[in-house]
């Protein structure tokens, strides 16, 4: 008489179809042998790692999904995940740019690189264009002082970068998407 | 338990000894010396994050927050100094300075920790005008607004809603400069698990917490000629309005409060304590059938309307368990709607119904579906809902001097009340109420004792055997929801056999809601002792009354007679009883 009024069932359910039978399993290991709030609560950090690496950014379903099959309050869960400079709670655009401003690319001029790179995009650190190509980030020495400025953009290392090879840069990944767009069209 | 070591040490220059594990700050306090202090509160966890209560300690090179260092033997602990003011006071001017400077139009004006605290440190000009945070106002709730331009991060409101509620709906959101406490995804009131108690609001130093004010509507229709402006009060609020008025802690208002309120403007003034009655006898026929297996044990009260916020989002299968009775507030307004207008031979669309709560969530009671008129439709039984403090307020806007006005009486026919719907306003009082009722009901004898002292969770949580007849009834008595887990987790667990169990959201009880007043100088919400002298001023009234079971209160028996056809009737169903639904987001208990 008294399952017919919980709805766990359908909210379990959904967390479950929200996060994916990998960061399900994932969840279930970190909470193996786990009993009180604050055990749970210590698994966090490392769940919502496994979400971001599966889903590219932490969106607030997965965050809701977490906090019911983690058993964290969800306020506590968001919280955590909005401090951390690491978690993303948007979707990254198709290129993550990582400008190093560690202290050799920075005496070396990253931040005219970086300024060059705000100004064509029309972005700040963390943002993404508004047609979800690229999304600008900066990194804190990338251990290739010797190429310095550096800028990554996806996998790719871009040593010794001006602010007027920014355009030429952007072009390179437009184009490729460009390139993707026409043959999806003609392959369709 | 061994005894506690005790600690030598000097502050400001005098020898003092304490017992081990005393903190500076309450050691000061021994002294005389109240530490200057913003993010500290007794009754909740340490956060240490102000700093407004640092201390200079010999020989450390940096200033300590007093209310997070423990004593050491000896310790040399100065409190003062030119140095140290200054400290305190650049904390409270950066404050001030990402804080609105409208104290004069804000609600908190001369009831504000923030101002007190500039004010004592000497803040008197703003040096930094740097940028400021900007936030608008979430007012999504029918209870809770949320204003962030003027929270100042203490956290108190997370830890209440964590640590004594166990919600857990707020958490401080971004970092640095960014930094908001809000619901998950800073999701509006009303989308989160709020349950709607307003403790944040008490526990606030600011107005980043508020009511949702329902004072412009009730003075419009205390100014409409075509309105008859009907209001009830609830148990607590005669216990406490007197600390608005500078009057002592459980001063007993009852009469005064009732002048006031017909001085204000009311056509009737109510009792909610009669709805309390008519609560218990419902409640008390209900529990009876329960009893003989119509429906599952034990069965949980549901007058807070807080602890059914959270019923619905966090123990959704505790459903079958809630009485299905109306709150004493509900109870009533319907009444006023309908046997009171009949009797009258008032249209009950002319009624406007006010009722004066300790609690916020009433406010949103007011507005379940269930609690609207079918016929006008889209009318609420309750119009509007006020607090302790709202009220407070419009005494004092009118202009009237409450300590000097003669005692009234409540209006008939609702009324008259027994002293079992007073103390429904402190924790146990709903339990002990459906004692005196059902030991009549069960054993047909009148009750052999009407004091069920066993039953007051003064600690917050209570269990214990009653013997009624010759049956053990096994009650729970709970107040703040993180104790209510404790029982409600046995319950699901199965684990053990309840019969009975109150739930009071508030730590307390009503007395300790969240619409109640802030507490005069010196005292701090939660604070047991001010809520017990709050409960002192209820008990005193039941036990001074003749009429103390509501078995025996002659205004509930010509209602049952005249209008609703006897106690658990279909028309008494139909009007004073309501069901509860699993609601989302669910929260995590």
């Amino acid at each position: 008489m008294s399952t017919t009024t919980d709805n766990w069932t359908e909210v379990e359910a959904t967390a479950k179809q929200v996060l994916g039978e990998k960061v399900v399993a994932f969840i279930d290991q970190c909470r193996a042998g786990q009993g009180t709030r604050a055990e749970c609560e210590s698994q966090l950090i490392a769940v919502l790692h496994e979400v971001q690496a599966e889903f590219g950014y932490l969106a607030e379903a997965h965050l809701d999904a977490v906090a019911q099959l983690l058993r964290v309050p969800a306020a506590k869960v968001a919280g955590v995940a909005s401090f951390y400079h690491y978690f993303r709670l948007t979707p990254p655009g198709k290129f993550v740019i990582n400008v190093c401003l560690g202290t050799a690319c920075y005496v070396k001029g990253a931040d005219r690189v970086a300024q060059k790179l705000m100004d064509d995009l029309g972005i700040a650190f963390g943002e993404t264009s508004t047609d979800g190509i690229f999304t600008l980030e900066a990194a804190r020495c990338l251990g290739t002082c010797g190429l310095a400025p550096v800028l990554m953009v996806g996998d790719d290392v871009h040593p010794q970068v001006t602010p007027d090879q920014v355009p030429l840069i952007l072009e390179k990944y437009l184009s490729k998407v460009r390139q993707e767009g026409a043959g999806q069209a003609s392959g369709g | 338990m061994a005894k506690k070591k005790k600690v030598n040490l000097t502050i400001d220059g005098t020898k003092l000894t304490v017992p081990e594990g005393t903190t500076v700050m309450d050691a000061a306090e021994k002294l005389g010396i109240h530490i200057p202090r913003l993010c500290y509160h007794p009754d909740l966890s340490l956060a240490g994050s102000c700093r407004v209560c640092i201390v200079d300690v010999k020989g450390m090179g940096y200033y300590m927050a007093s209310c997070s260092v423990n004593v050491w033997e000896g310790m040399e602990v100065q409190t003062n100094s030119p140095e140290i003011r200054q400290a305190r006071r650049d904390i409270v001017e950066l404050l001030v300075d990402n804080h609105p400077m409208d104290c004069q139009t804000c609600e908190r004006d001369g009831n504000c920790e923030l101002q007190n605290l500039a004010y004592s440190l000497g803040v008197r000009e703003r040096l930094w005008e740097g940028r400021r945070k900007r936030f608008a106002i979430e007012d999504s709730s029918h209870s809770v607004v949320r204003n962030a331009e003027k929270c100042i991060l203490c956290g108190r409101c997370v830890r209440v809603c964590a640590e004594i509620q166990g919600v857990y709906n707020l958490s401080q959101h971004g970092r640095g400069f960014n930094t908001v406490v809000a619901p998950a995804h800073l999701a509006a009131m009303d989308d989160s698990v709020c349950i709607q108690c307003g403790q944040c609001i008490n526990v606030c130093p600011t107005a980043a917490f508020l009511e949702k004010s329902s004072t412009e509507d009730v003075w419009k229709a205390l100014a409409d000629p075509n309105k008859h402006v009907v209001v009830q009060t609830a148990p607590s609020i005669r216990a406490a309005i007197g600390e608005g008025f500078g009057l002592a802690p459980g001063t007993p208002m009852t009469g005064k409060m009732i002048a006031a309120l017909r001085v204000l403007g009311f056509d009737a003034v109510f009792d909610t304590d009669f709805g309390a009655d008519l609560t218990i006898v419902e409640e008390a026929h209900e529990f009876l059938s329960r009893l003989q297996g119509h429906e599952p044990l034990p069965m949980i009260t549901s007058c807070s309307p807080g602890w059914i916020n959270f019923l619905e989002k966090f123990y959704p299968e505790l459903i079958p368990h809630a009485s299905t009775c109306k709150s004493p507030m509900s109870m009533l307004s319907v009444l006023a709607k309908t046997y009171y207008a009949q009797k009258k031979g008032i249209d009950p669309s002319r009624i406007y119904m006010v009722a004066v709560m300790p609690c916020v969530a009433k406010k949103y009671e007011s507005r379940r579906p269930d609690h609207f008129m079918k016929e006008p439709d889209g009318v609420p039984y309750t119009d509007a809902v006020l607090t302790t403090r709202e009220l407070i307020w419009m005494i004092k806007c009118y202009g009237i001097t409450i300590a000097t006005l003669p005692d009234g009486q409540f209006d008939d026919p609702l009324g008259t009340a027994s002293g079992a719907g007073d103390i429904f306003g402190t924790t146990g009082g709903v339990m002990e109420a459906t004692l005196r009722a059902a030991s009549e009901l069960v054993t047909g004898k009148p009750a052999d004792r009407l004091d069920f002292t066993e039953v007051r969770a003064v600690e917050g949580l209570r269990e214990t055997y009653v013997a009624i007849g010759d049956q053990n009834i096994h009650v729970g008595v709970a107040n703040g929801l993180q104790n209510a887990k404790v029982l409600l987790d046995k319950v699901v667990a199965g684990q053990e056999k309840f019969h009975v169990i109150e739930v009071m959201a508030c730590p307390g009880g009503c007395i300790g809601g969240g619409g109640q007043p802030y507490p005069p100088e010196g005292l701090k919400v939660l604070d047991p002792g001010l809520l017990r002298k709050r409960a002192a001023a209820l008990y005193a009234i039941d036990s001074g009354k003749t009429l103390r079971k509501s078995y025996e209160n002659p205004a509930i028996d010509e209602v049952y007679d005249t209008f609703l056809n006897g106690p658990g009737s279909d028309l008494a169903h139909q009007l004073l009883h309501t069901h509860y639904h699993a609601k989302l987001p669910r929260g995590i208990r």
